[in-house]
């Protein structure tokens, strides 16, 4: 009964990885008439001293991830927390909160590459609601503010998502733990501190590290806008790795990059882990 | 507005009189700011999708014009489907969705038969490896697919396949430009697995174990017994499967070049050539959207539990 799962885990999951691993030592490409040939380290040895793009999408995608990985965590906390009160129409609220989440983030991407152009919808309402005092950018096509303008909409599409985990979080905490601290005189924010974010723990381990995997793995929205520039501000790890192992056919090269980027996701979640450890 | 924000939920029900008229007058205020501040980020999750859904109504000019104005978010002025006439003599879009909804339905259906059977061998057969192959399970869902996809484009290229030239079965290499490639490397899930075998483990074993003595055969027992105590586990693997399926595109855009075999996401492509006609994209994005938020909001509870059970169990 585990037989067709497992081969199929075998064949589209575990056969990949050790192909990449052993494509990464190569020059192999993805069609061509000769056989590839084991080039040692070389691959590696390109991405950090002879490939600036490589380097420069490494930057970009661990800023990315810098910034949405807390900014989403946090404000996906504070909606759970709005929607979690007793109070008449927070299930609408929720809905609302989480139709983002459900909207395709291709088809996403493209409605803000549209809000996005300096005649766009953006820039008119920056203006509307500030009298005309400021002015927006030519946001996607400027490289100081096209990352920025790509972590807003990542940001608004996915925080719905950690919204229903951190409910599903405040609501495993008991109601009796809220009315022992509020007989001790707890203020809201005491009740806060040790009843409600203890109590999350788990939860925060778990939404850490899941935006820290789908931050890292950020490509659609770049490729759907901006094809990583301009001149290669927006260019991230996968992106680069699709862009050489399939645009380019380098797929040994592309390999090497996926398997840079495999160990750095899996030492960043270690790490996630290690500093959120239960400490005692 | 953070005030609130940062309070911790429920006022008091049980307290003094004395504290309790503090505590109400202080609750009303808090309500109205929780309201003012739920409808405020109301707005900003919902703006995109009213000027999308309300451009696509309208001729070029009248979007480019109305982005000035509050007209942006109301069906006003020259209203009508012509961008949707225009975006089914532009694309195949019948062909896309057909494609898309065949994929999601095979991908989410073959998916729960595979997925709960492998689910229920690790919850409920004892067999040497077991714990091995659990292991293995949990230690694969820290593989994000994009460190896969381009290895897996040349790996796809060389598997066997059969194809059918001439009225003749051939037996051929590479599944490039298939709809099986968009379907079969997405059935097996570590996380469904694992999903189906937590909830199988909840089923008490003295069903089956009355069952075996009956002389039912392990299938039996999955099929009589498992199954049809599994309702939530199967409708959170499908929710949770069918949202990825649909929204495919690094992979499709790799391995089908072939138009009629394109799924809905990556068929987006067709309207980014010379001039953007962005009442016929915003069309073509409605188009795409609309079925799903649909299901969603039919389905809403059961994507809201699904969500949070795979966070709890995560």
């Amino acid at each position: 009964m585990m037989a067709p799962a497992g081969l199929l885990l075998l064949l589209f999951l575990i056969v990949p990885v050790l192909l990449a691993f052993t494509l990464s030592f190569t020059n192999a490409r993805l069609i061509s008439p000769n056989p590839p040939r084991f080039v040692g380290l070389d691959n590696f040895f390109r991405a950090f001293t002879a490939d600036p793009v490589f380097l420069q999408s490494a930057l970009n995608t661990f800023l990315f991830a810098l910034v949405v990985v807390p900014v989403q965590a946090g404000l996906g906390l504070l909606l759970a927390i709005l929607v979690n009160q007793r109070l008449r129409g927070t299930t609408f609220f929720r809905v609302v909160f989480f139709i983002p989440v459900v909207t395709s983030i291709v088809v996403v991407s493209i409605l803000w590459r549209f809000m996005y152009q300096s005649d766009g919808l953006i820039n008119s309402m920056i203006d509307t609601v500030t009298f005309g005092a400021l002015k927006g950018a030519d946001w996607l096509n400027d490289p100081t503010t096209a990352l920025g303008a790509i972590i807003v909409l990542s940001i608004w599409q996915a925080v719905g998502f950690h919204m229903i985990i951190w409910l599903a979080g405040l609501q495993t905490i008991p109601e009796e733990l809220y009315e022992a601290a509020r007989m001790d005189g707890a203020s809201r924010w005491h009740q806060f501190a040790h009843v409600t974010w203890p109590g999350l723990r788990p939860t925060m381990v778990f939404v850490l590290v899941t935006i820290t995997i789908a931050a890292l793995g950020l490509f659609v929205q770049v490729d759907v806008m901006t094809q990583g520039g301009p001149l290669n501000s927006t260019s991230t790890v996968v992106y680069h790795a699709v862009r050489k192992g399939y645009e380019q056919q380098e797929i040994g090269y592309a390999a090497a990059i996926s398997l840079l980027f495999f160990v750095a996701v899996l030492v960043i979640a270690l790490i996630q882990r290690w500093l959120t450890r239960e400490k005692n | 507005m953070t005030g609130t924000l940062e309070r911790p939920r429920r006022t008091a029900s049980r307290s003094t009189p004395a504290r309790e008229r503090t505590r109400s007058s202080e609750g009303r205020n808090g309500r109205i700011l929780t309201y003012v501040s739920m409808s405020i980020l109301s707005v900003f999750f919902l703006f995109p999708l009213v000027f999308m859904f309300v451009s696509s109504l309208k001729p070029d000019a009248q979007i480019l014009r109305d982005i000035n104005s509050p007209a942006a978010f109301l069906p006003t002025g020259d209203i009508s489907l012509d961008n949707y006439f225009g975006v089914f003599d532009r694309v195949p879009v019948g062909q896309f969705l057909f494609n898309s909804i065949l994929v999601t339905v095979l991908t989410v259906g073959l998916g729960l038969i595979v997925n709960s059977l492998a689910g229920f061998a690790l919850s409920r057969l004892r067999w040497k490896g077991r714990v091995v192959v659990l292991a293995l399970i949990i230690a694969t869902l820290i593989v994000p697919f994009e460190t896969i996809a381009v290895p897996m484009v040349y790996w796809v290229n060389q598997l066997p396949t059969l194809v059918m030239e001439g009225g003749v079965l051939k037996y051929d290499f590479g599944w490039l430009n298939t709809y099986q490639v968009q379907i079969v490397p997405f059935i097996a899930n570590a996380f469904s697995i694992f999903l189906f075998a937590q909830y199988f483990s909840t089923i008490p074993p003295s069903l089956d174990e009355a069952a075996r003595i009956d002389g039912a055969s392990w299938f039996t027992i999955y099929r009589r017994i498992i199954v049809p105590l599994s309702g939530p586990a199967f409708a959170t693997v499908a929710i949770l499967t069918f949202l990825p399926a649909w929204n495919q595109y690094l992979w499709p855009l790799m391995v089908v070049q072939k138009e009629n075999l394109r799924p809905v996401m990556v068929g987006m492509q067709y309207f980014f050539q010379l001039n953007t006609a962005w009442g016929e994209v915003m069309a073509y994005t409605s188009l795409i959207t609309l079925p799903v938020l649909i299901v969603f909001l039919v389905f809403q509870r059961a994507f809201v539990s699904s969500i949070a059970a795979s966070g709890v169990k995560g």
